[in-house]
């Protein structure tokens, strides 16, 4: 009996050991990244059927630190309820689906919110014609609520620390929420801002909506993966803060062949010019240089998916760099 | 070596060897089951335990129509209200099938010819689409309805829109507590009339009318008596406040579009076995009473439908559970039942997957087992009595 129990804790063991996520990846050959299940600007399948977006791009940038190849990634969608079981469970290496980094979700699920892609904060959106100008006039409103999200609690915690009412209308997808909101199901949306001019650039005629000016969170959104695997975390980690770094110091996808031949350090640290850090990661020594290349630095990421000349318009603000009045900030390159 | 040949050859050895064996082996699975999944849970640095019930759930629901809920209130009164709000699309929605599945299977054996095929139409239609499409279809109709500034307006108190139907609320006053007294005695005495009758009926051959004395001892007496007392009661009615309706008696899309696909799906399976009830009595039985002078009503009514019942409630009784397990599609409109509110924003906003998944599990068991329970009875109670 012992021998037997003793023989199941072994296939225990081998149904449940992970050998470090970064070999699996390179011997599945692609990296599975976890995704919305269609957020315009961050994580939506563009007019070609190919993924695009803040997030996606945050995929692409870690599939082409681990292979050179931006196209070696199998986006797998999740719901807000769905994304934190599928990366428990193995079943993707990464998520990047506008998470917000909090306390619980950081210690108490097991998992490693390694950077933020974007620092974003909760809104609401209404139609134009309802004459509404502040959140605090929501009273009574019905309102379209993405449920599993920080966003659920905020919302509530907002409405009785003003002491005004509401009725919750819960949804679970970002698609359910517009279907809604357009069908006057609901008078107000609710999500991250960013979400709410995803949302809006969507709608028929995107002036009949407004987003309110009250943001009543902070919502640091970024890519996670399992606890405990810090190598993977680490290439995680490094694959966003080589994108901030490469805009810090003026590296662009167009001009990265000439800044090969820069003089300045940390240019060359980052190309893998000079240094080791590359096999420090067990990556090739051009990984920076390749998402670079190949995806741009974060200024080209951010300009060409959500920024003021895309449909969502969002302006810099708190993600410019902390050199230009925002909190983008990443830890030194050496 | 011989006696161990002896041991199995011998039945009542072998037999109980080899279940011994298959529980052994199952207790063993289970056992690994556990071991694995607190192995992995360890791990993976999630933490497990029940004291998250005890905590406040931080986030609003909206449709809990017995229970006040509040942000502030703990994941246990979460679960409260969606095992409420599942017992109340489930009883509504068997209540509803029950009634039109007896209907559509008895015209479906009618001899005009369009009834007849209507209801074949409608079975076949409505058991061989997916309950979720339908619940989604119905779902999308509502959701169509005019907006809640618009609301299509009846008889100036009845307002209808895509936020549901609002209508007005009765207000009980002092006074009413003797009517309801009035009509639980009415129910019980006319329970008691209707054994009495029947006895009486069986002895003496001598009808009673059970009828026109229960309606009068339920329905007139009490109201009498309500104006009497000066009419207790009074009506809230719905009024538009800002961006709803306030007050008043509201009915959600959520709830209607659930308790329409539920129970018009369901109805098509029952009317099958209704069907299938009705023409497992012989002629004979038909043609018998109908010899002896009987109404074709009461044909159905005393011959009929009380044989059919015998063949009817043992399916119909799974159709109730699977009506009853079928409502945890809700959360595919929003629906706040059970597995959406708990088994969806509570799991989500603690992690404790585990530990909702088994309250939840352990809930429905509990419900099915207990229709079965009271189905059963009632089955033996319609059984043939051999005397």
């Amino acid at each position: 009996m012992k021998k037997l129990l003793s023989i199941f804790a072994v296939v225990a063991f081998a149904f449940s050991a992970h050998a470090g996520t970064l070999d699996d990846v390179k011997n599945r050959g692609f990296l599975k990244c976890g995704v919305t299940t269609g957020l315009a600007g961050f994580a939506a399948p563009d007019d070609s059927g190919e993924w695009a977006g803040l997030d996606a791009d945050m995929c692409r940038a870690v599939a082409v630190a681990v292979f050179g190849d931006r196209s070696k990634v199998e986006f797998i969608t999740t719901t807000g309820k769905s994304r934190f079981p599928t990366l428990a469970s193995g079943e993707v290496d990464m998520l990047a689906r506008n998470t917000t980094w909090t306390i619980s979700r950081d210690v108490n699920l097991g998992f490693e919110f390694v950077g933020v892609n974007f620092y974003d904060g909760q809104g609401f959106m209404i139609p134009s014609a309802l004459g509404v100008s502040s959140a605090t006039e929501l009273d009574g409103a019905t309102v379209c609520i993405q449920t599993g999200t920080t966003t659920e609690l905020n919302l509530a915690d907002f409405f009785r620390l003003n002491g005004i009412s509401y009725e919750a209308l819960p949804i679970e997808t970002n698609d359910e929420g517009k279907e809604n909101l357009f069908a006057g199901r609901c008078d107000v949306y609710t999500t991250d801002a960013s979400g709410l001019s995803s949302t809006r650039a969507a709608a028929s005629n995107p002036d009949k909506w407004v987003v309110l000016p009250e943001i009543i969170s902070k919502e640091p959104l970024g890519p996670l993966v399992r606890h405990g695997d810090h190598q993977w975390g680490d290439v995680v980690r490094w694959s966003l803060n080589a994108m901030i770094i490469a805009e810090e110091l003026g590296v662009t996808s167009e001009n990265v062949d000439a800044q090969l031949g820069s003089n300045v350090p940390e240019v060359l640290r980052l190309l893998g010019v000079e240094g080791s850090y590359g096999e420090m990661l067990e990556l090739a020594p051009d990984w920076a240089y390749q998402i670079i290349k190949q995806i741009g630095n974060y200024s080209e990421s951010y300009e060409a998916n959500v920024g003021p000349d895309t449909p969502l318009e969002i302006a810099r603000g708190l993600n410019a760099l902390w050199t230009q009045g925002g909190i983008l900030y990443a830890p030194p390159f050496r | 070596m011989r006696s161990n040949l002896n041991f199995f050859s011998d039945e009542r050895f072998r037999s109980i060897f080899f279940q011994t064996l298959v529980v052994g082996l199952f207790a063993l699975g289970i056992f690994f089951i556990v071991q694995t999944t607190a192995y992995n849970l360890e791990k993976r640095n999630i933490a497990t335990g029940w004291r998250f019930l005890s905590d406040p759930a931080g986030f609003d629901i909206s449709f809990s129509p017995f229970l006040e809920f509040k942000s502030t209130d703990t994941h246990l009164k979460v679960y409260f209200v969606g095992v409420l709000n599942t017992l109340l699309v489930s009883i509504t929605g068997c209540i509803a099938a029950t009634i039109l599945g007896f209907l559509v299977g008895i015209i479906r054996l009618s001899s005009n010819w369009l009834l007849s095929r209507i209801s074949y139409i409608y079975v076949e239609f409505t058991r061989n689409v997916p309950l979720l499409l339908q619940i989604i279809l119905w779902y999308s109709i509502l959701i169509q309805l005019p907006r809640v500034k618009q609301s299509l307006q009846i008889l100036d108190v009845f307002y209808i829109s895509n936020r549901g139907l609002y209508s007005p609320r009765p207000i009980f006053e002092s006074g009413f507590t003797y009517i309801f007294i009035a009509i639980i005695l009415a129910l019980i005495s006319s329970f008691f009339i209707r054994r009495w009758a029947k006895k009486r009926q069986d002895l003496t051959g001598d009808q009673y009318p059970v009828f026109y004395t229960s309606f009068g001892l339920i329905f007139i007496i009490p109201l009498i008596l309500f104006f009497i007392l000066g009419s207790p009661m009074s009506f809230e009615y719905p009024e538009m406040k800002g961006f709803n309706f306030k007050g008043g008696l509201v009915i959600r899309p959520e709830f209607i579009a659930m308790f329409l696909a539920l129970s018009i799906y369901t109805a098509a399976f029952i009317s099958e076995t209704v069907r299938a009830g009705i023409l497992s009595v012989t002629k004979g039985q038909r043609e018998a009473s109908a010899a002896l002078g009987l109404k074709q009503s009461w044909i159905m009514r005393l011959i009929i439908i009380p044989q059919a019942l015998r063949v009817i409630v043992p399916p119909l009784t799974s159709q109730y559970l699977n009506l009853t397990k079928n409502s945890s599609l809700g959360i595919a409109v929003g629906y706040a039942d059970l597995v959406h509110g708990f088994g969806g924003i509570s799991l989500n906003q603690t992690g404790q997957a585990i530990e909702c998944m088994v309250i939840v599990m352990a809930t429905y068991l509990t419900i099915s087992l207990t229709i079965s329970f009271f189905m059963n009875i009632y089955n033996r109670s319609i059984q043939f009595k051999e005397k």
